[in-house]
């Protein structure tokens, strides 16, 4: 699943106005350690389990490594002069800038489009706007496998259906060339993608005050004037998070190529993730030094991310 | 799509102004005017559409073996026997321990680091908490497939690769953030008070945490219990490889394994996915409002 959302960064003032006090002195014990055995834990488990492995993995990249795992010496950097030579590295980088740009795009511009429909009152909201959910819940793993088997060649639905349809003459094999391949997992990607953009949308929307549409009414402003000048401006904080969250998630999308194509025929279908895990089976060193890459690209993501929560006007 | 004055359903709408189809005030005659019914149709055909790719996977896990090769929409005879079979014939039986273990182990550890974190951060100011705040932020956006390589090397040297313990740390501690996140929005909109007057009475603050807040923040903490508990339950990557025997690893890595086969057993694929999403969708269909609240806390008001 796939929210990597920037909640609150707390509001210090918490919302019932009171604002946080500092830790009281005078009390003994706990409250004299301050924060510590509190969030503790928390920073510990990042340490082990997120910090960890970036140092582990930046190690890693420098060193000579056999499959079974041992380390022999240091390679300095041609890890990274070989994983730069591949013949495939100009490609699957290329593609992964156009998967997540065309990817993100879609997802925005039909998120846009769908909460504005469920903003919208009508019979059945609440029922479809759960069915809606349920690319978001279940595992993006599994729906890309479900799409796998309805793309089938022999039986799958989605071929049956352009059969009868008369979309196509014979059944086709989608997933078996890259033209075709790409395309249809653009698809998927945009299909998991569009619930929670639609709702991170939704709740934009019921932050705008009712009386702004009501005043723009009086002032014989159309629907679409209103959409454009009212309704987009004041939806820009939500859709930024949108675009940022979703550029980090369908960047480091694995699951949707790893099941439908694993990238192949050769590398022709992978994105740097994918190409990354199939070159762990070759050679581990080189495989982190395609991972430190595709961090250094996660890291620009994280800053413009940052930039745009203004995470440090609020402390 | 995208029509005119998206006034209804978002807050208070006092007056009703004509040109929308608002709201409960809405007089009979109004009801079906065709702005209204065009909406809804789309509105329906597009929640088909968003259930069909699991709707196909139920009716493929209800197809006998002999029908699966067939281009019908429909099967002549439903197989309910797939559903037993496939546990019975698979090791996905294993599988699905793994990912009951992991996903209930790591929910656990994540409320149990979480809670209190979260209530330090909503109500004190304290030196180091805008970084505290920065790390867990950076987290959440640091997703483990971009850390794989590392995470494998870490583990490997630890030399807890295949153990359903590596699973349920790693798979709380990607998940922490939301939990944090959340609980501290809703831990903070909770008048100190009544917390007050607990430690009045002579209740430590950590009793007056957990006998007076932690009830209130209820909401926030069941839906940061089945947020994490869904997002482990799906986790794919870190099961692939951190879990290298079959036995071992989670459910979703146990169903893809069966693309790897020759010959796919569609059937009895599909057969385990449908219970690997159902209970899932139907989890979260119960804090859906509240997810979207949590997430966008902070960045949308």
């Amino acid at each position: 699943m796939s929210l990597k959302a920037p909640p609150s960064p707390a509001s210090s003032r918490g919302r019932g106005g009171q604002p946080a006090r500092p830790a009281p002195r005078s009390r003994g014990g706990l409250a004299r350690l301050g924060p510590l055995p509190w969030i503790a834990p928390v920073v510990l488990l990042i340490l082990a389990v997120v910090v960890w492995p970036v140092i582990e993995l930046i190690r890693t990249s420098f060193l000579n490594i056999s499959i079974a795992g041992i380390v022999r010496g240091s390679a300095g950097t041609d890890k990274y002069r070989k994983l730069f030579e591949e013949s495939d590295f100009g490609h699957v980088i290329l593609w992964t800038v156009l998967w997540t740009v065309v990817v993100v795009g879609v997802t925005m511009l039909v998120s846009l489009g769908l909460a504005q429909l469920f903003n919208q009152r009508f019979p059945g909201r609440r029922i479809t706007r759960w069915a809606l959910i349920a690319p978001w819940a279940a595992s993006v793993l599994m729906t890309a496998i479900g799409f796998k088997w309805m793309l089938n060649q022999t039986a799958g639905v989605l071929n049956t259906l352009m059969l009868d349809l008369g979309i196509i003459d014979k059944s086709e094999d989608w997933l078996g060339s890259a033209s075709t391949a790409w395309p249809w997992m653009m698809f998927v990607a945009v299909f998991v993608s569009l619930p929670f953009t639609t709702y991170t949308l939704l709740a934009g929307l019921q932050t705008i005050p009712g009386e702004v549409y009501e005043a723009a009414r009086i002032d014989g402003a159309g629907p679409w004037q209103t959409y454009r000048g009212i309704t987009l401006p004041l939806l820009r904080p939500a859709f930024l998070v949108g675009v940022v969250i979703n550029l980090i998630n369908v960047f480091n999308s694995f699951p949707i190529i790893w099941a439908m194509t694993q990238g192949g025929p050769g590398s022709d279908t992978a994105t740097t993730t994918v190409f990354m895990y199939k070159l762990k089976e070759t050679d581990l060193a080189e495989s982190a030094a395609m991972s430190v890459v595709n961090f250094a690209m996660v890291v620009v993501l994280v800053l413009i991310f940052l930039k745009v929560s203004r995470w440090n006007e609020e402390d | 799509m995208a029509t005119a004055t998206p006034t209804a359903g978002t807050g208070p709408v006092k007056e009703g102004s004509a040109g929308s189809a608002r709201g409960p005030a809405r007089k009979p005659g109004r009801t079906f005017r065709p702005r209204t019914l065009v909406l809804t149709a789309v509105a329906w055909l597009l929640a088909a559409l968003f259930l069909a790719p699991y709707l196909e996977m139920i009716v493929t896990a209800l197809r006998p073996a002999d029908e699966l090769r067939d281009r019908t929409y429909l099967p002549d005879k439903l197989d309910w026997a797939n559903f037993v079979d496939v546990w019975r014939e698979s090791s996905l039986g294993d599988n699905l321990q793994v990912t009951l273990l992991v996903a209930g182990g790591s929910t656990i550890l994540v409320l149990l680091v979480s809670l209190p974190a979260a209530y330090y951060t909503a109500r004190m100011r304290f030196k180091g908490r805008k970084w505290f705040l920065l790390l867990v932020l950076v987290t959440q956006m640091f997703q483990p497939t971009a850390l794989l390589v590392g995470l494998y090397r870490e583990f490997y040297q630890l030399d807890m690769l295949n153990s359903v313990w590596t699973l349920i740390l790693t798979n709380a501690a990607f998940n922490l953030a939301f939990a944090v996140w959340i609980l501290t929005a809703y831990i903070g909109s909770i008048p100190q008070e009544l917390e007050e007057a607990a430690m009045v009475d002579g209740t430590s603050r950590f009793g007056a945490m957990i006998k007076v807040t932690l009830p209130l923040a209820l909401p926030g903490v069941v839906t940061a219990v089945i947020f994490t508990f869904i997002s482990a339950w799906n986790e794919f990557v870190m099961g692939l490889t951190l879990s290298t025997e079959p036995e071992s690893q989670p459910l979703t890595v146990g169903i893809n394994n069966f693309i790897g086969a020759y010959t796919v057993q569609w059937n009895y694929l599909f057969a385990a996915s449908v219970v690997a999403i159902v209970p899932v969708i139907i989890l979260f269909a119960f804090i859906e409002r509240h997810v979207v609240s949590g997430l966008t806390a902070g960045s949308v008001k």
